[in-house]
């Protein structure tokens, strides 16, 4: 933002023409809140608002600005990313969504990704392009995810303008008396189309899916790609895999020539019908392996459904760095430390089950048991200290992420339970030890400025041992509840 | 007919091994205690193999001492280890206790068993590991045929605790795997100590199945920082019957 910026709490609005008016084109938060909104006349906003920033409306310089949002959801969520103007992107997530770690992830990453440049957004996943235009701008909630079956629930309900038609069709229809999409939907469509044109119906049948609606996705500058198109159209799932093959070898050139190693690729299909197939794959690391990378893209080929035939293939790197070394491609040798030889594994797994959900646990500065270690990227270097973990106090194998109450039998107050009931069974503890006092870190959570839990090792009769904890010192009422807990499982 | 001659049969061990497939031909892994190890074919845990590992009774759901019995035999085997689970609830502490420190151990967090085994498979497969460890409640003959297949292909060794959502779930245990080895463990109360506190736990290993070898008992006392098992002093102070008085016959 420039130094000549209005401060963000004074009222800003943007104006353009409509005919020969004036209108409010858009207007910030703080004008929305003093009673402006987009399409009243310019003189009655100044009139109602002293000291409103007006600035020109710049339809082209959004644009360009949505079609570079556009581009950086290309390189970062999704092979096919199309923009839907004015305030809008449209993306294909099938093929892509596993690599952001399922699409509930996915979309919540977008949100997040976006507010952190500042935009706030909201986001609808459904099964058609209209369907998740019509959630995202007319259901309550930053994010939608539906099923088929109740996107049928629910699309009816929501208002006339969420069908993309041009506003005074959205006008006459409320003047008639339309309000819902669901009353619309049920009207005999002659008389419709007679009246409005083929929009209506048209809309309607792209909504719910009975007309194909393609979209027209961005392209990336400067990228590299290889394209083949096939005079008959192929589908066989082992056609599909051998011209993986050539294209990832021929990009693996164009690569070579650069001196670059693909992060990122997007493998799309153009079928016969007009839709457009995709496949994404992330690596670690840059590769220009042509055999790793079309092992990768085909353990992805299953998900593509060729349906009348692929009558384009084109393969796309989305995401490059610099890869000097020609790459080995020989088996590394087992015992390998964290490196080269572990990311091929690691891009596979990555691809198959997403990358999040594959991790090293590194210690963490924390004597809670809960937050002492912490998730870190399987090759990334680690230069924290890994050895702040206690040696001597013996730790459990399997931690329970909730601790669970248990209902215990103790003689004396400070003293380890002399039995205690836990999921139902009754145990008898024959030895314990302890405690082992955790203090709450006040510098982290402020509710936790005196809390205090006792830890005990305690065995049963059987021979299994338990990590069990008492809330508080016993004394002070402060520092926790006195309630006992089991924390964990020891071997 | 003449009687055969030592290096005859040896011969013809060979022969039947190189046969059976290349079982033993990634060496094995020794426990380091002589009881143990001289019952097992190879003089230690096969690598290049599936082993499974289950608990007992409450060791069932909670696979503890499951889970911390394969720690150890995956911490000696110096290299990286490939841990998937479907339930994230390992205490990584707990793991570096017995050898496995953070630098060593992957964390797969899969979401289904099934994605859990192909995980599995992909690490066996790699050879950039050299241990694999999967939690799992089902293992089919034809799966653990795979993971046996690709174990053997790259000498990785491959650890799969069976790990049950409730104590009836284990009448699967009884099924025929293509495993190596299957070894159940169950927690026995330590040695009382003359002093108030707990002792080394103990465990009571049974190998039920053992390819090429005879299914035995051993009551040992729980992986230490070293990474090692050690005979519980009863058995090592037994005097007149030898260990091989537990040994039961494999069916």
């Amino acid at each position: 933002m420039h130094s000549c910026a209005p401060p963000p709490e004074a009222p800003l609005i943007l104006k353009g023409t409509d005919g020969r008016r004036r209108v409010v084109v858009a207007v910030d938060r703080a004008a929305r809140q003093a009673g402006l909104y987009p399409g009243m006349a310019l003189t009655k906003a100044q009139a109602l608002v002293a000291g409103l920033a007006i600035h020109d409306a710049d339809p082209q310089a959004d644009r360009d600005g949505l079609e570079r949002l556009a581009q950086w959801a290309l390189r970062t969520f999704s092979p096919l990313v199309a923009v839907d103007p004015p305030d809008g992107l449209v993306m294909d997530v099938t093929g892509a969504a596993h690599l952001k770690g399922g699409e509930t992830a996915l979309l919540d990453g977008l949100i997040q990704a976006l507010a952190a440049q500042g935009i706030e957004a909201r986001a609808a996943l459904a099964g058609t392009w209209g369907a998740a235009h019509a959630l995202a701008r007319f259901s309550p909630g930053s994010s939608v995810i539906t099923t088929p079956g109740e996107e049928d629930r629910r699309l009816p309900d929501l208002p006339i303008a969420a069908l993309r038609l041009p506003a005074d069709t959205v006008h006459s229809l409320n003047l008639l008396g339309f309000q819902s999409i669901g009353e619309l939907a049920a009207q005999p469509r002659a008389p419709l189309v007679h009246r409005f044109g083929p929009d209506i119906a048209r809309r309607l049948d792209q909504l719910f899916g009975r007309l194909n609606e393609p979209i027209d996705p961005v392209h990336l500058p400067d990228i590299t790609e290889v394209t083949r198109v096939f005079a008959e159209p192929i589908g066989a799932p082992e056609t599909l895999a051998r011209y993986t093959g050539k294209l990832t070898a021929q990009i693996c050139d164009r690569l070579d020539s650069k001196n670059l190693g693909a992060t990122q690729l997007d493998l799309m299909f153009h079928r016969v019908d007009n839709r457009i197939e995709a496949v994404r794959i992330g690596m670690a690391r840059p590769v220009r392996d042509a055999g790793r990378l079309t092992r990768l893209l085909c353990d992805q080929l299953e998900t593509v459904d060729p349906g009348f035939g692929i009558e384009r293939m084109r393969l796309v790197v989305t995401g490059a760095e610099p890869l000097a070394l020609a790459q080995s491609s020989t088996l590394d040798t087992p015992g390998d430390t964290a490196g080269a030889g572990l990311s091929s594994l690691i891009d596979t797994l990555s691809n198959r089950i997403g990358a999040e959900r594959i991790y090293r646990l590194y210690p963490a500065e924390s004597d809670v048991p809960e937050r002492c270690a912490h998730r870190r990227s399987p090759l990334e270097a680690e230069d924290a200290r890994t050895d702040i973990w206690p040696r001597h106090w013996p730790r459990p194998v399997r931690l329970f992420a909730r601790p669970e109450p248990i209902t215990t039998l103790g003689l004396l107050p400070d003293y380890p339970p002399r039995a205690f009931t836990w999921r139902g069974a009754r145990h008898q503890v024959i030895a314990a030890d302890g405690p082992e006092r955790i203090f709450g870190e006040w510098w982290k959570r402020d509710p936790e400025i005196h809390a205090v839990r006792d830890y005990f090792r305690v065995e049963i009769e059987t021979g299994a041992r338990y990590w069990l904890f008492r809330s508080g010192d016993g004394e002070d009422h402060r520092t926790g509840t006195r309630g006992w807990f089991l924390h964990g499982v020891f071997a | 007919m003449s009687k055969p001659v030592a290096s005859d049969l040896a011969h013809l061990r060979q022969h039947i091994a190189k046969l059976d497939g290349s079982l033993h031909a990634s060496g094995a892994l020794p426990f380091g205690i002589d009881a143990i190890d001289r019952h097992l074919p190879g003089g230690g845990l096969a690598l290049g193999a599936v082993h499974e590992i289950a608990g007992r009774d409450g060791g069932v759901v909670d696979a503890a001492a499951a889970a911390l019995f394969a720690a150890g035999i995956a911490a000696r085997t110096r290299g990286q280890v490939l841990w998937c689970v479907t339930q994230p609830d390992l205490f990584a502490p707990g793991l570096a206790q017995v050898g496995l420190t953070p630098d060593r151990v992957i964390y797969v967090e899969a979401r289904d068993e099934k994605s859990v085994l192909a995980c599995c498979e992909e690490g066996l497969r790699h050879g950039g590991v050299t241990a694999v460890v999967g939690e799992v409640a089902k293992l089919s003959m034809m799966v653990s045929r795979r993971l046996q297949l690709a174990a053997e292909a790259f000498g990785t060794l491959g650890l799969i605790v069976r790990r049950w959502k409730q104590e009836k779930g284990t009448a699967d245990y009884g099924q025929p795997t293509a495993a190596t080895t299957r070894w159940r463990i169950s927690a026995t109360p330590s040695a009382p100590l003359p002093v108030a506190g707990i002792g080394r736990a103990r465990w009571h290993l049974e190998l039920l199945r053992c390819k090429g070898g005879h299914s035995a008992e051993f009551d040992v006392e729980a992986c230490d920082g070293k990474t090692c098992l050690a005979l519980a002093a009863p058995l090592v102070h037994r005097p007149a019957q030898a260990p091989d008085a537990q040994l039961r016959t494999a069916s």
